[in-house]
Order: C-alpha cells, then structure tokens, then sequence
C-alpha cells in the first residue's frame, strides 16, 4: 500500500491515487481521522469532529462503481461552522447558537457533497467570524501547528490549521476581511478569497453581506483551483451570487513573462515585521526571475480602509444578527418577565464579547445623529478605496503585498486591545470592500514561522491570479511542514471535549 | 466622547443586556475603536458617492413561481418553546 503523508499530500494527488485505484476513499479518510486522533488535542482545529461517520460514508464511496463517483470522490474535507450542514450541529463557534441543527445545507457545501467529498467535521472560529485569531470562539482557542503556543488567525483558523496539521486534505472558510486569506498565511498554506458574488452565501450564517464570502484553503495552488471550480457558480438562493465570465481552470503557468505586478507602498508600512519583509522582497526577485515585471504603485486611501470596514462590517453585523432573539433557533434566556426581557437576556447570554462590541459600534453608527458622521462616511470611504484599485489595475495586471504584516502572535498577546487585533487585517481589508479576488500562498519562513504573499486582482480574476500563484509557487519551492512544536508561552488546547461534541451530545439526547 | 449613558442606549437599541462591569468596559474600548476610526473625518469627500456594494448588480428579479420552501414542521424543529404550530414567546408587556 501506497505510504501517504497527510502533511505533504494534495487533494489533486490524492485524486489520482483514488481514480487509479491505488488507494481506497476508505484508506484516505482513515489516515485523516488517525491524524487528528494524534494532534486534535493540541491544535484543537475542530468544533466537531464527525468520524464514523466520515468513515462510514468513504467505505460506501468504494462500493459504488466508478462511473458514477463524484468528481471530488473520497477527499477528506473540513468545513468552517458557519456554513450550514443539514443534520449536523452548526454554531458560529457562538454559545447562542449552541444546539442549533440546520435544517438545509449551505450551496457551496451541498455542491461538495454532490461530488461526493468526505466531511470530516465543523472547525473552530472567532464567534460568527469576528476576530483575526479565534481566541473569540465561544468554545475554545485552535492553536498553530507552527508552533502551539501561537494563534493559527482568523477567522478561518480552525479550517486553516486543519489543512496545516494534516487534519484534513482542504477545507472551506469564509473571508470578510481577510478570514480566509489570513489565516492561511498564518499556517503556511493556501488561501483564496474569490470575487464577491463568484460562490454562493446561501447557507454561510451572515456576518457582513456586502463583504462576506466562501473559499478554499488548500495545501496547494492547484488544490485551490480545483476547490474552486467546484463552489462557484450563480445560485437563484442568493440573488448576490453570479456566474463566472470563463470557468475556473487548472493552474498550468510556468513562466510569468510580460505580467506587470504593482507593489503598493502602503501595505509595506511601518507595522510590517523585518523577516515578512525580507521574505516578501525575496518572492519579488523570483518573479522578476519568472519574467514578470515588479513595480511600485500607490493605492492612497488604504489608511482609511480599516477605518471604514470597521463602521461597515459592524453595521451589517448589528442588523444581520438582530435574529439571534431566542425565537427560533439557538439559545433563550430562562429568567425573563416579557418578550424584550427575552430578548436582551438572550442576546447578553449568548453572545460573547466581541460580537457585543461589533453589535454595539454597528447600532451606534446606524443611530440617528451618527448615521452621516460614520455609515455615510465609510459608505464614501469605500468607493475611493475601490477607485484606487480601478486606477492601479488600468496599470498593472496583479497587486501583490504581504498578507498579513506579521508571522502568527502568541496566544493572548492582542486579545486586552481589540484595536492591535483589528490591525491585522490591514492588508487584506481592502479587496473586501472593493469585492475583488485575492489569494494568499506561503513563501518562507520568519523565525520558524510561515509568512503569506498576497496576490490582488480585478474583479473575476481568479484565473489569472491562480496562474500566476503556480508559477510563483513552484518558484519559491516552500516545502516546511509544521513540527507541532509549544514553545510554551499559550495554555493548554481545548481539544475535543468540549464544544459542539457536547452540544451534539445533549441535542440527541433531547431528540432521544 | 461616547459616554457610558451612550452605551447603555445603544445597548438598548441593539436589545442586548449588558452586566453593570460591561458597561465601564465596553464604554473604554468603544471609545478607543471610534477615535481610530474618526480618522475618516480627515477626508474631505461631501462629494463622493456612497458605495454599498463591490459589485454593481442591482434589482436582481426571479420569476414569480411558486417553489417548494422549508416546510413548517422543519422551521419550528429549533424553536425553543412551540404551541400549536407557532413559536411561543413571553407576553409583550407586564399586566
């Protein structure tokens, strides 16, 4: 049999190994569970982790004949919990929502398992997808392979540090602000967030419409494309969504002759760490090796980007999640005289504090008095940051940048200031506002540790950006695996003990 | 300057209950976030047009057909308290 490592192995080759025959969806689904059975207690990726059955499901797989297997048959995947999956407990990492069980499944998951994936479980997030580290999820903090002392990001960290641990082959997140993208810079693997509408939201629980969106997080370039392939596409559930002017393609490019790529100055500020600089500057000489041209160029308003996702993320936020009330779903507050009493006690209980603080920035901005001095502000804010990008791309064919200006923080190390945790998404805010794809491949190490490289482009994209993402990545060669190594500083990993095990625990038993 | 009176109207407006400690907290932090992002007061743009969206997809129409939705056994499955076929609140008001 055929010895396969779940830290090296790509979806695309675990593909072929499945449609020669040379491995079983059985055999691969088991190396996955056999590693999350030896590392899920100090990463803590997964809320939920659903093994039998993951297993079960793969041993059906291999009865059916070949013809009419999936095109994604057998690939052991993990999804981020706020994407809705009928039958199977989903709660945004938030206590709200605790022993909520969806009674569809979110387009893009559904499209996965109509091509027959393996899901193995629900990974961790900052609560509702609000944070840069998932020290915000309501059950407990996922830690990085790189080094476990260390945040994995966020929001998507559970996904991100699943792929990065072996935990899982790929997995599905969602970016905001840089959720996806982020995260996967952080654990030294490959993130995209597509144009906005290119994936369906029907099904992802809302955090920020305008501005949310599902992706990949693979250990490879062309695993992303081959995940992407397979989400897109315009969904009549999600009137947002739109189909693709040309199909995701296979990444095949080599070279990069005659691609202009801007540097934008502003992402290369002071708050970037000497040894992501370092590693940033070095993947510009590979592309100039490549034959692409590398040049400065100026987005001026990205100093006011934050500023302005910071009113507008909250603003959505505070009226998306007006339906968390004890109604319908999730959690209610047991000692309430009226129907507002419910209300507030419900929301007090089961919410945790950062979505308390995004809830009450967003009301605040919305309020009469503060509409025009905040959410018109930003509304304003936000069309120049998208003109900026308009002009650089009448240039340039690829914006590219650190992904995030520093290598993964200690655990506990920005949690005391909310605004150093908003800080982290400075470079990869923008594109959300402005609705344009991006992607994050890893390209070195600093101190140990992975730094991500972000490629920008216009809107739909996609293609080009995975073109030139292959091209780069054969370039650089980064073929670190994470050594699950605690250099001592976090407290212990959460594990699998608690969280929505126990939430799926008590929903059976109430169910019987 | 948000004060903490601000706080607890917007904490109101946003039916959210917030512990006496949570208040002082929020109050402090909340403070912090909006005078990093009152830095947008700089720009002098009464001129530009708000953006709401990335995308320029507007009125986006379907066919006016009758399709299956979720059924109302499904839709009361999570409810926390359900009599008859509704969902059961509190009262709205103290008699």
């Amino acid at each position: 049999m055929t010895v396969l490592d779940p830290l090296r192995l790509t979806a695309v080759e675990a593909k072929r190994l499945l449609v020669e025959g040379e491995i079983s969806a059985a055999e691969l689904t088991k190396v996955y569970l056999d590693q999350i059975d030896a590392v899920e207690t100090k990463v803590g990726a997964y809320i939920l982790v659903r093994g039998d059955d993951a297993a079960r499901y793969a041993a059906r797989i291999d009865q059916e004949a070949t013809a009419v297997r999936g095109a994604l048959s057998g690939l052991p995947t993990a999804v981020k919990d706020n994407m809705v999956t009928e039958g199977t407990v989903t709660t945004c990492a938030s206590h709200i929502l605790h022993n909520y069980l969806p009674v569809y499944t979110a387009t893009a998951v559904r499209k996965l398992f109509d091509e027959h994936v393996v899901m193995l479980g629900k990974t961790n997030l900052d609560e509702f997808a609000m944070g840069s580290s998932t020290e915000n999820s309501g059950y407990h903090t996922t830690h990085n392979p790189w080094d476990l002392a260390r945040v994995p990001g966020g929001s998507s960290g559970g996904s991100a540090a699943a792929v990065a641990a072996g935990e899982a082959i790929w997995g599905l997140g969602s970016d905001t602000g840089g959720s996806i993208r982020q995260p996967a810079a952080l654990c030294g693997i490959v993130g995209m967030k597509p144009t906005y509408g290119a994936v369906s939201r029907y099904g992802l629980v809302a955090f920020a419409s305008s501005l949310d969106q599902i992706g990949p997080l693979t250990r490879s370039v062309a695993d992303c494309a081959l995940l992407l392939h397979h989400i897109v596409g315009k969904d009549p559930a999600d009137s947002t969504s739109v189909e693709l002017p040309e199909e995701i393609r296979m990444p095949a490019a080599r070279r990069l002759d005659g691609l202009r790529f801007g540097v934008p100055a502003e992402y290369l500020g002071a708050g970037v760490e000497d040894g992501v600089r370092a590693s940033f500057e070095q993947t510009l000489r590979r592309i100039e090796e490549l034959g692409g041209v590398c040049e400065p160029t100026t987005l001026p308003h990205t100093d006011y980007a934050l500023s302005a996702y910071y009113i507008i993320a909250p603003a959505e936020a505070s009226a998306n999640l007006a339906r968390f009330d004890g109604v319908r779903y999730g959690h209610r507050a047991a000692q309430a005289d009226d129907l507002i009493e419910m209300y507030e006690r419900t929301r007090g209980e089961g919410f945790g504090p950062e979505v308390k603080r995004r809830i009450m920035i967003g009301t605040y901005a919305l309020s009469s008095g503060y509409y025009d001095a905040y959410y018109a502000q930003a509304q304003k804010v936000r069309r120049l940051v998208s003109e900026d990008f308009a002009r650089a791309f009448e240039q340039i064919d690829v914006l590219v940048s650190p992904t995030s200006p520093t290598v993964a923080f200690p655990i506990g190390s920005r949690v005391a200031d909310p605004l150093a945790m908003y800080m982290s998404d400075v470079c990869t805010i923008p594109v959300n506002l402005a609705g344009l794809p991006a992607i994050s491949i890893p390209c070195g190490l600093s101190g140990g540790l992975p730094v991500g490289f972000q490629l920008m482009g216009p809107a739909f994209s996609e293609n080009r950006l995975l073109d030139a993402a292959h091209a780069i990545e054969a370039a650089v060669g980064f073929d670190a695996a994470p050594s699950f190594r605690d250099t001592g500083a976090g407290p212990a990993a959460g594990g699998l003990e608690r969280g929505g095990l126990c939430s799926l625990a008590e929903k059976e038993a109430v169910d019987g | 300057m948000i004060t903490e009176a601000d706080v607890r109207y917007v904490a109101r407006l946003a039916r959210l209950h917030l512990e006496p400690d949570e208040v002082g907290r929020m109050t402090g932090e909340l403070a912090k976030i909006l005078g990093y992002i009152d830095k947008m007061g700089e720009l002098d743009i009464a001129h530009v047009r708000p953006l709401a969206h990335g995308l320029d997809v507007v009125n986006v129409l379907r066919e006016d057909v009758e399709r299956p939705s979720l059924s109302q056994h499904d839709a009361l499955k999570n409810a926390p308290a359900v009599s008859d076929a509704s969902f059961r609140v509190p009262r709205m008001s103290q008699r």
